[in-house]
């Protein structure tokens, strides 16, 4: 089995993921910050620890600013629900994700105004555009880092400057870069950062959150969420400081667990490193796949311009049948279609059928880039009337 | 020895193990305990530290930008204690 399918979920994860969430089940187990008891202490350590592990990781002095969530989908949602009230103007991009789209067109009914600006057909975002469309309600600019469908990695310091100069909130969509990319959150100018635990980063599923800037007042954030904290006890209203007042619940101890160890080895192998050989493979596979006759490849060729992200389409099959191939004949594993976000495909030219996207990670091998092109080239020499197979 | 002992009170359980942390590092004897129910209702931890070290603690913890409630002595046998702004 060859998985080429990192930009859902990060697959297989580090051992030292695996083990860390064991011995947290085992001997740890307890609920951080309820009570006072040696186990109590020891799930609080471990929360603290990876939220000051993000928080390095972002360049962010104050670790209490990491607000932990199910995911990017749930940071996402508590930033815009949070911050957006009816009336407001938000700027995005024509390259956003459902969990971008989907809070906003249900906000946009309650009178929430909505500006998309297209992107290139390689998905990227002219950040000139962002200046030219600023109205005076102009709350926030939400844009997704790198894409999920082609990879495109967006121009955000340029973008972070101009929503500074004029006073909008930056909310970076870094599902597929946390962990993928070296960046510092003052350096772009960013606000809010949504960040998922699953993939770059190697933690477990169910795991994420929403970063608050240095410069962000956390005023103008409220929860989406109310409930127990373990603090203020006494007092039936939310607590008004942070991590707490956005953060309700018992947490993911034993995933949090796990993504302190991923950020370890994270630490330990270095972002730099990481991508260098994540886009080698990306690199490899994109060269491969462009001298096979049939294929048509989406984003930018440039490897620096990406993240290991590689989309295409095959000239006489659909991309839901190539990848039911792929994984039935030569077994390796992809994802077909729109991939949550039918915008993006609309702007790179491929909607409704979507594309076919193969997502190497850190321990894929040169071999199985080698097996994945072989298999490509294989389905794109049938004839397209086999397409006609139940 | 409890007469010699404080307590850091804190916000969250995040305030709390990061001066924990801290305190440690800078080679004072420090450790989480529960809040004595005196001294709040709350069901979190503070910091028992030496009642003697509390300006300096305090000073350390400002520093590093650590919200703290207070910090009160810990009496022996959870007689009342006093409050120490």
């Amino acid at each position: 089995m060859i998985y080429l399918d990192n930009a859902a979920t990060s697959f297989p994860k580090p051992p030292a993921v695996i083990a860390a969430m064991v011995r947290f089940q085992k001997e740890v187990g307890a609920n951080a910050g309820r009570s006072g008891h040696r186990l109590s202490i020891e799930a609080g350590r471990i929360l603290f620890e990876t939220r000051e592990g993000l928080a390095r990781l972002f360049g962010i002095r104050d670790s209490s600013r990491v607000i932990f969530g199910m995911n990017a989908t749930d940071a996402l949602n508590l930033a815009i629900y949070g911050v957006l009230r009816a009336g407001d103007h938000v700027l995005t991009s024509s390259m956003e994700h459902n969990s971008v789209m989907r809070p906003l067109r249900n906000l946009e009914k309650a009178g929430l105004q909505i500006t998309v600006l297209p992107c290139s057909p390689e998905g990227l975002l002219d950040p000139g555009d962002v200046s030219r469309n600023t109205r005076v309600n102009t709350r926030m600019c939400i844009l997704n880092h790198a894409s999920n469908v082609v990879g495109t990695i967006q121009p955000i310091a340029e973008v972070g400057r101009i929503c500074r100069e004029k006073g909008i909130l930056f909310l970076l969509d870094a599902a597929q870069t946390a962990g993928a990319l070296s960046f510092q959150m003052a350096d772009a100018c960013i606000d809010l950062l949504a960040f998922t635990g699953h993939k770059a980063l190697w933690g477990p599923q169910g795991t994420g959150g929403l970063i608050l800037g240095a410069e962000m007042d956390e005023g103008r954030i409220s929860p989406i969420r109310q409930g127990g904290t373990g603090s203020r006890s006494e007092f039936e209203e939310q607590p008004d400081f942070l991590p707490d007042r956005l953060e309700s619940g018992t947490p993911n101890g034993i995933g949090l667990a796990g993504l302190l160890a991923g950020l370890n080895f994270l630490q330990e192998k270095g972002v730099e490193e990481i991508r260098r050989h994540e886009m080698a493979l990306a690199d490899r596979l994109w060269r491969g796949l462009s001298e096979i006759p049939g294929v048509t490849l989406y984003g930018p060729p440039n490897p620096a311009h990406r993240v290991a992200v590689v989309s295409f389409t095959l000239e006489n099959l659909s991309p839901s049948e190539v990848a039911l191939r792929l994984d039935e004949e030569f077994g390796i594993l992809c994802r077909s279609g729109l991939h949550c976000a039918p915008s993006a495909h609309r702007t790179i030219g491929t909607f409704p059928e979507g594309t076919v996207r193969l997502s190497p990670a850190y321990f894929n091998t040169p071999d199985e880039i080698d097996s994945a092109i072989q298999a490509v080239a294989h389905l794109a020499r049938e004839k397209p009337w086999t397409n006609a197979r139940v | 020895m409890d007469q010699c002992q404080g307590i850091v009170l804190f916000p969250s359980v995040h305030f709390a193990i990061k001066a924990e942390k801290l305190v440690r590092s800078e080679g004072f004897p420090a450790k989480l305990i529960p809040i004595p129910r005196h001294l709040s209702s709350d069901c979190g931890v503070g910091l028992r530290i030496p009642w003697k070290e509390k300006e300096t603690i305090g000073r350390i913890l400002a520093e590093a930008s650590v919200r703290i409630e207070g910090i009160y002595p810990l009496e022996p046998k959870g007689a009342p204690g006093k409050t120490l702004s």
